[in-house]
């Protein structure tokens, strides 16, 4: 596409406001895979049960007029009330649970728990040869404690994708 | 309207109703029997019965772009649902306001593999602007109102809903049309003052200025091609229009360039080359306008009317975009020049006229006019001459035939012409002139035909007969699928593969076998008597131009290549450099 300066790939964490009527997904992923668009991680539940309205929260990546591009398709799908490009309005929290499952025994056993302890997971599950850690924080950080469980014995990673929401006072 | 029990099938017709819908194209079966008898209990309700679901959305098309109304189209679950795909796709890519009622397996049953049932919400998701699958009677009428409001506002395009037989069975209340809006789609038609204003200054410092059209200013509705024509002869600066603008601005005016894109003017595609400040209104910077991306338009400052803002830096970056209905643009833009009184570069404009005038003067559409067989383009111009004068409307098939009638029939006004421009759907033109012909019963409508093309859709000569329709099927028949055939000369080594269309019909005799008449002209002389004759007819008339099966469509502005590297004629060898590039491009 056009200019040079705008090929470098960004990553964007967008915020959608939809009507949770049948089909709502089906919509806002069936755009993203016909049109080529990415999705890195993208959750989806109920937020506002009186009005029916759910909040979708989508990381993708693209260039910036691709990035654009999304945020007008998205716009243009009818049970959608609203678009937010959280990266670019300002600062805004994202976290991510992971739930973890690790197996082993002796120091190896140990050791993650003393790491669990320094990311502050909490032990959900506990068998004598096992843990499930529940862990929330950015996804950098559960990318981190993740590469660390690898040679104490991971066996599955569960992670919910990301939900956000801008700082400070005012509403989306 | 007060609250009435009634079926669902009755909601139904009377939401249609309400919605000042009198015609439906359709075609009955199981799910949708519930609405065919209640339609058949009321005679405030017209019925066209297609032959093929197809036609019946390309009927509906037809009839919506030359009314400037929604279409509405009514087929039964299953495969009446899946036969709209293709039309309902064609409508989507042309922005055309289509209302598709299919019947659907009882709620019940719906995801147990039941006989005639088809996922239809989601086979028609992603060729669709919105769809429903109704659950409840009591849902009938409000869907059946939104579907109509999203079907024509914003930027209209095709709403299915789909109907479950027990919800058209069981009773319910009507609800009358609602007036509030809707909770979540409103799209904006009022641009900012802003950027027109801005826009207003970038023209008024323009030397090399040129508007290019589109089928927004269409869809608009005609008050938007007369502000359109206003704003051009106000400020002198040339227009040029896609495909699908045709008849936004007059083509008689000499401010007029004619069609612009891989088949358009070489004066327009030089003009989009060499301008310094694009006006875009309602188009959408399509492939087979720009060609090659990094070479379009490359010193031009670009002001971008779309009412859809996903239209808006899609593939072209524009330094003014303005997201509005084209009329209210238009009109805030003359406004705002009546205000600004700008004092134009005189000067410059007529450095850029004499340009444009010079390439004018190279008449990229001459063709040989001594040939001892019909030229396609002379047929389409005799045609032309023939029509001048009456209240005609065209549509097209899909290839060279249809690209010859966008460069040789001159529009001028908006309505008139029916094409399929972003699908290119081959069958659409016979259907749709049969929807033109119900809006419009006292009009000249004409099908300019491809043999190959009108064979998809054939059987709607049925319709034709049946409901009398004064039909002209204008077949200029070069035996081949021309525009591959052309591509396969000029791309792939003249290796002709499946191209010629051999065991083509005796299509006087088809006419006949459809109680039509069937006329035919194989030599230039016989061009006008048969032009003539058909016209005389007032029944729906076949005429098969037997044309040069070699004649190719110039100019032409290979895929990939930029637009001063177009095409002019037979020997016209092309430098473009993206030769390689562009063979991978459709
Ligand atoms: C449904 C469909 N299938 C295939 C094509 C590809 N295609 C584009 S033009 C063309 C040939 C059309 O032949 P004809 O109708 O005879 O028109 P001509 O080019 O000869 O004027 C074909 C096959 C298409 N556009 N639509
Ligand atoms: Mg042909």
């Amino acid at each position: 596409m056009a200019q040079d300066k705008n090929q470098e790939i960004e990553t964007h964490t967008v915020s959608v406001l939809v009507d949770n009527e049948a089909g709502v997904l089906a919509r806002v992923i069936g755009l993203f895979s016909g049109r080529g668009y990415n999705i890195e991680s993208l959750t989806v539940a109920e937020t506002d049960p009186k009005n029916r309205q759910s909040r979708i929260t989508i990381v993708t990546g693209g260039t910036p007029m691709v990035i654009e591009q999304i945020k007008a398709q998205l716009e243009r799908l009818v049970p959608v009330h609203k678009v937010n490009d959280l990266t670019m309005e300002g600062e805004y929290v994202a976290r991510e649970l992971a739930l973890i499952k690790v197996a082993g025994k002796g120091t190896k056993r140990v050791e993650s728990l003393r790491i669990a302890d320094i990311f502050r997971a909490r032990v959900v599950d506990s068998t004598n040869e096992s843990f499930i850690f529940e862990m929330t924080g950015s996804t950098d950080k559960l990318d981190a404690f993740i590469r660390l469980m690898e040679p104490l014995g991971l066996i599955d990673v569960c992670r919910t994708g990301i939900v956000a929401l801008p700082r400070g006072p005012k509403p989306f | 309207m007060s609250s009435v029990e009634m079926t669902g099938a009755e909601i139904v017709l009377s939401a249609l109703r309400d919605q000042d819908v009198d015609v439906v194209f359709g075609y009955p079966g199981g799910a949708v029997l519930p609405i065919y008898d209640a339609l058949f209990k009321r005679n405030d309700l017209r019925h066209i019965l297609v032959r093929h679901e197809q036609g019946a959305v390309h009927a509906a098309e037809g009839y919506a772009r030359s009314s400037g109304r929604v279409g509405v189209v009514l087929v039964t679950s299953g495969p009446g649902a899946t036969n709209t795909v293709t039309g309902l796709t064609d409508a989507l890519m042309d922005s055309v306001p289509v209302v598709c009622l299919t019947g659907q397996v009882p709620t019940h049953l719906i995801g147990n593999d039941a006989f005639q049932e088809a996922d239809t919400t989601g086979i028609t998701r992603s060729c669709t602007k919105h769809n429903y699958l109704v659950k409840s009677v009591h849902e009938v009428a409000r869907v059946i109102h939104e579907a109509f409001y999203v079907a024509k506002s914003g930027r209209p395009g095709p709403v299915v809903v789909d109907l479950p037989k027990d919800v058209l069975m069981a009773k319910g209340t009507y609800a009358a049309k609602p007036t509030s809006i809707h909770r979540s789609y409103r799209p904006r038609t009022k641009p900012d003052a802003d950027a027109i204003e801005r826009a207003a200054r970038l023209m008024a410092a323009a030397k090399r200025p040129i508007f290019y059209a589109g089928g927004g200013v269409i869809n608009s509705g005609p008050r938007a091609a007369r502000l359109l024509t206003r704003l051009v002869r106000m400020t002198g600066f040339p227009c040029t229009l896609t495909l699908m603008g045709l008849g936004a601005f007059p083509r008689s005016d000499p401010l007029c360039l004619g069609m612009l894109g891989m088949h358009g003017m070489y004066e327009a595609n030089l003009a989009m080359h060499g301008c310094d400040v694009l006006i875009n209104v309602g188009a959408r910077f399509d492939d087979r306008v720009t060609g090659r991306l990094r070479d379009f338009s490359p010193g031009s400052k670009k002001i971008h009317i779309d009412i859809d803002p996903s239209s808006i830096n899609k593939n072209v970056a524009v330094e003014v975009p303005i997201v509005a209905d084209a009329g209210e643009a238009l009109d805030a833009l003359i406004k705002a020049w009546r205000r600004l009184k700008p004092e134009v570069d005189r000067k410059a404009l007529e450095r850029w006229w004499a340009e444009i005038n010079k390439w004018r003067k190279r008449d990229c559409l001459r063709f040989d006019r001594g040939s001892k067989l019909i030229k396609p383009q002379l047929a389409i111009e005799r045609l032309y001459h023939h029509t001048r004068g009456r209240d005609v409307y065209i549509t097209t098939e899909v290839g060279q035939h249809q690209m010859w009638a966008a460069q040789f029939f001159r529009f001028e006004g908006p309505n008139h012409w029916m094409t399929s421009g972003g699908l290119g759907t081959m069958g659409y033109g016979l259907p749709a002139a049969i929807g033109v012909q119900i809006a419009h019963p006292e009009a000249l409508v004409i099908d300019i035909a491809g043999e190959s093309s009108v064979i998809m859709n054939i059987q709607e000569m049925s319709t034709v007969a049946q409901y009398r329709l004064p039909v002209k099927v204008f077949i200029v028949n070069n035996e081949y699928m021309g525009m591959v055939r052309q591509w396969q000369e000029l791309l792939h080594g003249g290796r002709y593969s499946e191209s010629y269309m051999a065991s083509l019909p005796d299509f006087v005799k088809l006419a006949e076998a459809f109680h039509a008449v069937g006329l035919r002209a194989t030599k230039p002389e016989e061009l006008d008597g048969v032009i003539a004759e058909m016209l005389a007819t007032d029944r729906p008339v076949i005429a098969d131009i037997v044309v040069d099966p070699a004649e190719n469509c110039f100019p032409m502005i290979p895929s990939g290549a930029a637009h001063n590297e177009m095409l002019l004629g037979p020997g016209d060898e092309s430098e473009s450099s993206g030769k390689e590039e562009g063979m991978v491009l459709v």
